[in-house]
């Protein structure tokens, strides 16, 4: 018995939706007191980091794959031959195109979106986006879950993983990517897996203001983000949007000048750990989902906030 | 060019979240019910578009029961040409996936779209079961899609990027923001959406997973207040007190 963990490779390394989804898979083959086995394709280089999150064995398909369809049948092929009751992936653009497809090549019931270990039959998830939780529970005999990115978080168990290459027929690849554009130059950690994001809204007033909060962002190490109005009315690019019919994110702290917190906005971010509120309207709806506020203008607060960021240690 | 696009129903993003018979179900009570905003403003939209501009036929699919059929009436007012609804109250993705799959084999179609989830159980699995239980292509959260004969161009949204993807017809996509626009339906639509037709099947499928119960969650304590001239308090109190920095 196993828990097989489909991991997303990037230059040679495990992605961190990856990794994150490999502690996940430990954790539950604890639980399960049975082996935790990943599988990649073809580009990983060393498997110190997966051996480092307590995976002890590596199945390694000879070349790289990013068709959905082969790696649902590599993904099967392991999953059977290490006897999986569980398999666990990355709730990310990697989880979502294949862990549907394992689900059905093995006949599993498939959880998406989880954020903690099953307990007593049921594994909890957020609906609603995030205004509700669900315990559910698989009734068939193999699991799958896909791990929400920055929940569970990357767990350091100092182990080593032993690399096996694994031989299957996958068929042709359907899928062909011909090009990669990255979304922001300047080297920010993508929206779904920041830690810590800085956002702003309508209250900038012009997308020309936008220099005092890339700055705090800078400052912080943090991913820059914005609502919905901001992204329609072409301040800012499509990708920032965060929200209901944008990108839903879960940092650990999510800072948010000039939002006035409409519900599909919160929809979007009421996940994040640690929420920042700041806005010249005492009124504003956002502070009653915040952490922390400030009732203040943002283009006196940002720079202040900047200021004390750069002063820390 | 046939296009099957999977509508589903939501609760209103505005809706109360509460639920009934011992917390196992949601309470559908005073709720307003919508096209879930990914099926209707993506994929249902880019699909009449490419229809418009290359030629075709649009077809929605729902599984749901008749109180579905409001939704489904507007996403014909939106433009679609046809609409089928598998009679089924389904409690799990791939119970969905697989009624959704056996009628796509049944009908033939070029281009599978779904919204990229829906939001309420926030599943994004339906889409990618449907392109397994087909044995084709799939493209999650795509952005942007062209057709030239049967030859599809998509983008996607992927770790810090976007990428492009070709693809044969048949595939399926789900659909992000980015695909296309939001449109309102128009008084002809919405007359025309009443002689449109939307036919009933029975049809029925197992499910592999059950929700036990639902919850809402901890109410937020109160929000700490700091004074904006004292913006520095606020860092210190995210590295001390928060430990997010």
């Amino acid at each position: 018995m196993s828990v097989l963990t489909l991991v997303s490779t990037k230059n040679g390394q495990p992605t961190k939706g990856g990794l994150e989804a490999a502690s996940y898979g430990v954790a539950l083959s604890k639980q399960l007191n049975s082996e935790a086995v990943a599988v990649v394709s073809g580009d990983l280089q060393d498997g110190s980091s997966l051996g480092d999150t307590g995976i002890g064995r590596i199945l390694k398909f000879p070349s790289p794959l990013t068709d959905s369809g082969q790696w649902a049948k590599l993904a099967e092929h392991a999953a059977k031959l290490v006897g999986a009751t569980a398999v666990v992936t990355s709730h990310d653009h990697f989880g979502k195109a294949i862990a549907p497809r394992v689900a059905v090549r093995l006949g599993a019931g498939m959880v998406s979106g989880v954020t903690q270990l099953p307990q007593e039959n049921a594994v909890e998830k957020n609906v609603f986006s995030g205004k509700a939780s669900a315990q559910v529970e698989v009734t068939a005999p193999i699991a799958v879950y896909s791990v929400t990115p920055n929940a569970f978080g990357v767990r350091s168990e100092g182990g080593t993983a032993q690399i096996e290459t694994i031989e299957v027929e996958v068929g042709q690849a359907k899928e062909h990517i011909t090009s990669f554009e990255p979304a922001s130059a300047d080297g920010q950690v993508p929206l779904p897996e920041a830690e810590l994001v800085v956002s702003a809204g309508r209250g900038l007033k012009g997308p020309e203001n936008w220099g005092i909060v890339e700055e705090l962002a800078r400052a912080l190490g943090a991913t820059t983000a914005c609502s919905r109005p901001v992204s329609d009315i072409g301040w800012r690019p499509h990708h920032e949007h965060v929200g209901q019919t944008g990108i839903t994110i879960r940092p650990n702290l999510y800072i948010a000048a000039g939002i006035s917190g409409a519900i599909q906005h919160l929809a979007g971010v009421n996940q994040s750990k640690t929420i920042v509120v700041i806005n010249t309207d005492p009124e504003a709806p956002f502070f009653k989902a915040a952490d922390y506020g400030i009732v203040g203008d943002a283009f006196e607060v940002l720079p202040k906030l900047t200021a004390a960021v750069k002063a820390l240690d | 060019m046939k296009f099957l696009v999977c509508i589903s129903q939501a609760p209103d993003t505005t809706s109360r979240i509460a639920f009934t018979n011992g917390d196992s179900e949601f309470d559908s009570n005073g709720v307003q019910y919508i096209v879930n905003p990914y099926d209707e403003w993506y994929a249902l939209v880019r699909a009449i578009e490419l229809k418009e501009a290359n030629g075709g036929s649009v077809t929605t699919i729902t599984v749901g029961d008749a109180n579905c059929d409001p939704i489904i009436r507007k996403a014909l007012a939106i433009g679609a040409d046809d609409a089928f609804r598998i009679d089924a109250k389904p409690t799990d993705a791939l119970q969905v996936a697989r009624l959704i799959a056996d009628h796509a084999e049944k009908n033939g179609y070029d281009v599978v779209l779904c919204g990229k989830e829906t939001i309420d159980h926030n599943g994004a699995i339906v889409p990618a079961m449907i392109a397994e239980m087909l044995d084709c292509g799939f493209v999650a959260n795509a952005t942007h899609l062209e057709v030239t004969g049967t030859t599809a161009k998509l983008k996607r949204e992927a770790a810090g990027g976007e990428e492009t993807i070709e693809l044969e017809c048949p595939f399926v996509l789900s659909a992000a923001k980015g695909m296309a626009e939001q449109r309102i339906p128009n008084m002809r639509g919405i007359m025309s959406a009443r002689t449109k037709p939307l036919q009933v099947e029975q049809a029925e499928a197992p499910a592999q997973t059950r929700v036990q119960r639902f919850a809402l969650p901890p109410e937020k304590g109160a929000c700490h207040m700091i004074d904006a001239e004292n913006a520095a308090e606020l860092v210190r109190l995210l590295r001390e007190e928060a430990k997010v920095i």
